[in-house]
């Protein structure tokens, strides 16, 4: 048990330390809140844009889905910030992530709300129609509020799992919750601000991951 | 034109390419052999959950439940640094094929758990009354009527979380095991180019996105019948 709690637990490594993780575990949050905001904004601009049916542009965003749907975060992030700077474009660890992780989270959220406007039963269109509603009133007042509904549980799980992905930054030096434990745990030679680190990323997530389970009980994935 | 041209001399240069394409096709291998691994451990560990949880014990589900969303809830990386870092200091040391394959799994095991659970959970119970009727016991009766209509109503999700999988093995570069985007990284220490990167990632884009459309065309198939 002593090993354990010395090693785990330590209360005075905790004491040096927890002030630096903490701040990292501030940089998390805002990665995470950029990349949920941005991703599923994107998403529905994306997946408003397909609904028009414009031929290029729908080349443009089916090959930008399949990229990013594709591609493991990861190789994203090393990409964007060890590949890039070649191209003339420097992003800082922050941006890096967020693009990154903003990038992938949008092209699910385009494939995820372009499938839920495709499930909205041809009726709605037709039925709108013949109230005499142009093509956007129809989509944005009748089509997408239905469209939102159905996408939530299926959204909110990608955007959890790719909200994740946040610690992936400690792989461009990103000092967010993991890359802050990770260098306190180096210095200090005792792995105590790992388990902060980890605790933290649980406060943060178990809540998201509960009210998903909830969401998802309530909304149409179940039959 | 000049940019364009620079622009492939450094993402596509096939001369740097040919020079490192052994250190990518090594990579390359031990990400398919770690996806291989991983994958049935974390799917049978899934099932087992699902399994158990199915019997309805009420004790036994709170534990299997706070399993299934402590794993879901920890980012797979923390976990496997964890596991990779944190370990030895109780004494041990796992070397870090290993260590990734005991965090993917665990990691996985809440994902596969969660959607084989609402997979059993969604099967009509009249079904499970019918079987027991018939005198079936309770294994075959899990095997061969319930499991087979769960697995029916979750493809969807079980094909997307297995495709997931396999990506994220990409995070074991970070524990230093030479998979494929590793050795991308080491290779660009050799060539002082991108290349090795726009190679791992065309490598990565191709051999997933078949999967990438299938799991698509599941994932709308079941948005659009469940209407």
């Amino acid at each position: 048990m002593r090993p354990l709690l010395d090693n785990f637990f330590n209360p005075q490594i905790l004491a040096q330390y927890g002030p630096s993780i903490i701040g990292g575990f501030g940089t998390t949050v805002a990665v995470a809140l950029l990349t949920i905001f941005s991703g599923v904004a994107i998403g529905l601009i994306l997946a408003v844009v397909r609904a028009m049916r414009i031929g290029p542009a729908d080349v443009l965003i089916t090959t930008f889905v399949d990229v990013f749907r594709t591609l493991p975060q990861l190789v994203v992030i090393v990409f964007i910030y060890f590949g890039l700077p070649y191209a003339g474009i420097q992003l800082s660890p922050f941006a890096a992530t967020v693009v990154s992780l903003g990038a992938v989270l949008a092209a699910f959220a385009t494939e995820i709300f372009w499938a839920a406007i495709q499930a909205v039963p041809q009726g709605q269109w037709d039925a709108a129609r013949s109230l005499g509603l142009g093509f956007f009133r129809i989509l944005f007042l009748v089509i997408l509020p239905q469209a939102i509904r159905i996408s939530v549980p299926l959204l909110t799980n990608r955007a959890i799992a790719i909200t994740k992905g946040t610690a992936l930054g400690t792989a461009v030096a990103l000092p967010e919750l993991l890359g802050r434990a990770e260098s306190a745990m180096a210095i200090a030679a005792n792995p105590s601000p790992l388990t902060l680190a980890a605790a933290l990323y649980l406060v943060f997530f178990v809540p998201l991951v509960v009210a998903s389970r909830w969401l998802e009980a309530l909304g149409p994935a179940r039959r | 034109m000049d940019a364009l041209q620079l622009f492939l001399d450094n993402f596509a240069d096939w001369q740097s390419f040919v020079r490192i394409w052994p250190l990518l096709w090594q990579g390359l291998q031990l990400t398919v052999l770690l996806a291989a691994v991983t994958l049935p451990l974390a799917v049978l560990a899934g099932l087992a959950i699902a399994i158990l949880y199915s019997f309805h014990n009420r004790s036994l589900n709170i534990l299997l439940l706070v399993w299934i969303d402590l794993f879901r809830s920890f980012p797979v990386l923390v976990l496997l640094i964890l596991i990779f870092y944190g370990l030895p200091f109780l004494g041990l040391k796992l070397p870090s094929f290993a260590a990734c394959v005991l965090a993917l799994a665990l990691n996985n095991s809440g994902y596969y758990g969660e959607i084989f659970r609402a997979g059993i959970e969604a099967v009509p119970p009249g079904q499970r009354e019918a079987a027991r009727a018939l005198g079936l016991q309770p294994l075959p009766l899990i095997f061969l009527v319930i499991l087979p209509q769960a697995i029916a109503r979750v493809l969807a999700p079980l094909a997307s979380n297995s495709l997931e999988l396999v990506k994220t093995t990409s995070i074991a570069a970070l524990v230093a095991l030479p998979e494929l985007l590793r050795s991308a990284r080491v290779a660009q220490e050799q060539t002082y180019n991108p290349t090795p990167l726009t190679a791992a990632a065309v490598i990565f884009f191709v051999l997933l996105w078949p999967f990438a459309r299938w799991v698509a065309r599941l994932e709308r198939d079941m948005l659009t019948r469940q209407r």
